[in-house]
């Protein structure tokens, strides 16, 4: 284990990376798809065509088809952006259509007599999402939410492919380097799990805190 | 539907609003649309030049030759895995302690890692200690013990799921361990896990473009190779993506009519597992409340 001592630096350099992209992927997926679940609930066809064709091609194409799309096809756009920022768009576009799916079902399963007691009470349609039915339907998904911020955690290796210098790629280059492989990918190993346990048990904290206690 | 909104029908004036959003956000997306394509025009990739390509047969059969080295290693893979995963939930639920607590960790540890780090693992460090195999073996391992740890939780779930009371009447009529296990609690703990293996089949298909990543030529390699051949980069990833959209939407979709199909007939949710990957964390949060709570227990 001695190589992953003595790169230890390199090894934190990553985890940062790794989290960075993390937190900020999920912050914009997480508007992403709170936009995109309240536009597939309206009651504006155009809107909601537009956000299901978002959610369903984006979700069936993988990651790295997005990411090598953003880092090698739009350039020839016009858009060149860094490799970081590339994986940054790529995994929030990805991670925005699970948020808008999950979104989605929790305001599904907020009860009928909520909306309607909003509407009887003269809410309009953005009112009453966003004053009624998504607080509500955002407590119920916090489970499901922190599922997916574990899975982008997970997902955020696959930027070893563009070249960002996260978790996976430094294992990737000490086990090149000095030819031990085990050690070098075991210790990304711990280092992802000590990110994505206390996750876990952040989520089921969170959960617990914001439940609505009837 | 248009006038309806989360189940209430909408009033007088609810449906005047729609119909001027409906106006104003037509015209928006028509707008982007129409942007869009002047941009692509302006920057020459609608040229017939970038899509002339993929009309010739020799280049049409190199992405289906990829698409065929992409579905091979998926269900490769996808059988190993399956059989993995019978493995791992069998020795799950086995009533040794030592078994299970092993099996446990095993699960645990390979369900928390990325796939990306298996698979680079697989190819760089199973040559480094004398395994010399074929790279498509490479990312076939790492997908296998990644999705037989998968599989073994919704295997596991599947099993767990079963009314108690069946295993009970099983003992009741003189039968083993492993005659209730084989005779009464898999087979049909095994048809209400068809759904979640089909959507977990569509996952492992999207990662197995992981393989483009270590030198791989599966179908997104290919759509890189013949975008650099061709200077048509942006239209072959296009071509890439579109063939993966229509695949995993047949297949999806084919998960979804299984999974209609088994609430009518046996009136149970389809298993789901938490933090087994986005897709099966979804699949827990599209039913009943209940079963979101059910999802919400991830590590």
């Amino acid at each position: 284990m001695n190589v992953v001592f003595d790169n230890l630096d390199i090894f934190l350099e990553g985890m940062r990376r790794t989290v960075e992209l993390s937190v900020l992927s999920f912050v914009i997926a997480f508007a992403v798809g709170i936009v995109a679940a309240g536009l597939r609930v309206s009651p504006v066809p155009p809107l909601r065509w537009a956000s299901a064709s978002y959610i369903e091609l984006v979700r069936n194409t993988p990651l790295l088809v997005l990411m090598f799309i953003v880092v090698f096809a739009f350039p020839s756009i016009g858009f060149t952006w860094s490799y970081f920022t590339s994986a940054i768009v790529a995994l929030s576009a990805y991670t925005g259509t699970f948020v808008g799916e999950t979104v989605r079902s929790g305001i599904n399963s907020v009860s009928k007599g909520q909306v309607e007691a909003a509407r009887a009470l003269g809410l309009t349609f953005p009112q009453v999402l966003r004053l009624v039915v998504m607080p509500q339907a955002l407590r119920t998904v916090v489970g499901p939410l922190g599922g997916i911020f574990i899975a982008l955690l997970k997902n955020s290796g696959v930027a070893v492919a563009i070249n960002v210098p996260e978790l996976t790629s430094a294992a990737n280059e000490i086990g090149t380097e000095t030819a031990q492989v085990i050690p070098a990918f075991l210790g990304a190993a711990a280092a992802y799990l000590l990110l994505t346990i206390p996750s876990g048990f952040a989520t089921n904290w969170l959960e617990h805190r914001v439940a609505i206690k009837r | 539907m248009s006038d309806v909104f989360l189940g209430d029908a909408l009033g007088p004036r609810g449906r005047r609003t729609t119909r001027v959003v409906t106006a104003v956000s037509t015209v928006a997306i028509v707008a982007f649309i129409v942007v869009a394509l002047l941009r692509l025009a302006d920057k020459g990739q609608l040229a017939e030049s970038k899509w002339e390509p993929f009309t010739q047969w020799p280049i049409q059969r190199f992405f289906l030759e990829g698409l065929r080295t992409t579905v091979e290693v998926s269900l490769v893979s996808m059988v190993g895995a399956m059989i993995l995963g019978t493995f791992l939930s069998l020795a799950r639920l086995a009533r040794t302690g030592p078994v299970r607590w092993v099996t446990t960790l095993f699960v645990e540890f390979f369900r928390g890692l990325p796939l990306v780090l298996l698979i680079f693992f697989c190819a760089l460090g199973l040559p480094a200690y004398g395994v010399d195999l074929s790279v498509f073996w490479y990312v076939a391992i790492g997908l296998i013990i990644y999705n037989g740890a998968v599989l073994g939780e919704i295997f596991r779930a599947g099993i767990l799921s079963l009314d108690r009371g069946q295993t009970e009447a099983a003992y009741s009529l003189g039968m083993g361990y492993w005659q209730a296990m084989m005779l009464v609690v898999i087979p049909q703990a095994a048809r209400r896990m068809i759904p979640a293996i089909v959507s977990q089949l569509v996952t492992l298909l999207k990662d197995s473009s992981l393989g483009a990543a270590v030198a791989f030529e599966e179908l997104l390699r290919r759509g890189r190779i013949n975008g650099e051949f061709y200077q048509n980069m942006l239209q072959s990833l296009v071509v890439v993506a579109v063939i993966y959209i229509v695949v995993n939407f047949v297949l999806s979709m084919l998960a979804r009519r299984l999974e209609v199909r088994q609430r009518r007939r046996y009136r149970a949710g389809p298993i789901t597992v938490a933090g087994a990957g986005m897709d099966l964390a979804l699949m827990g949060a599209q039913g009943e409340s209940a079963e979101i709570a059910d999802a919400g227990t991830t590590t």
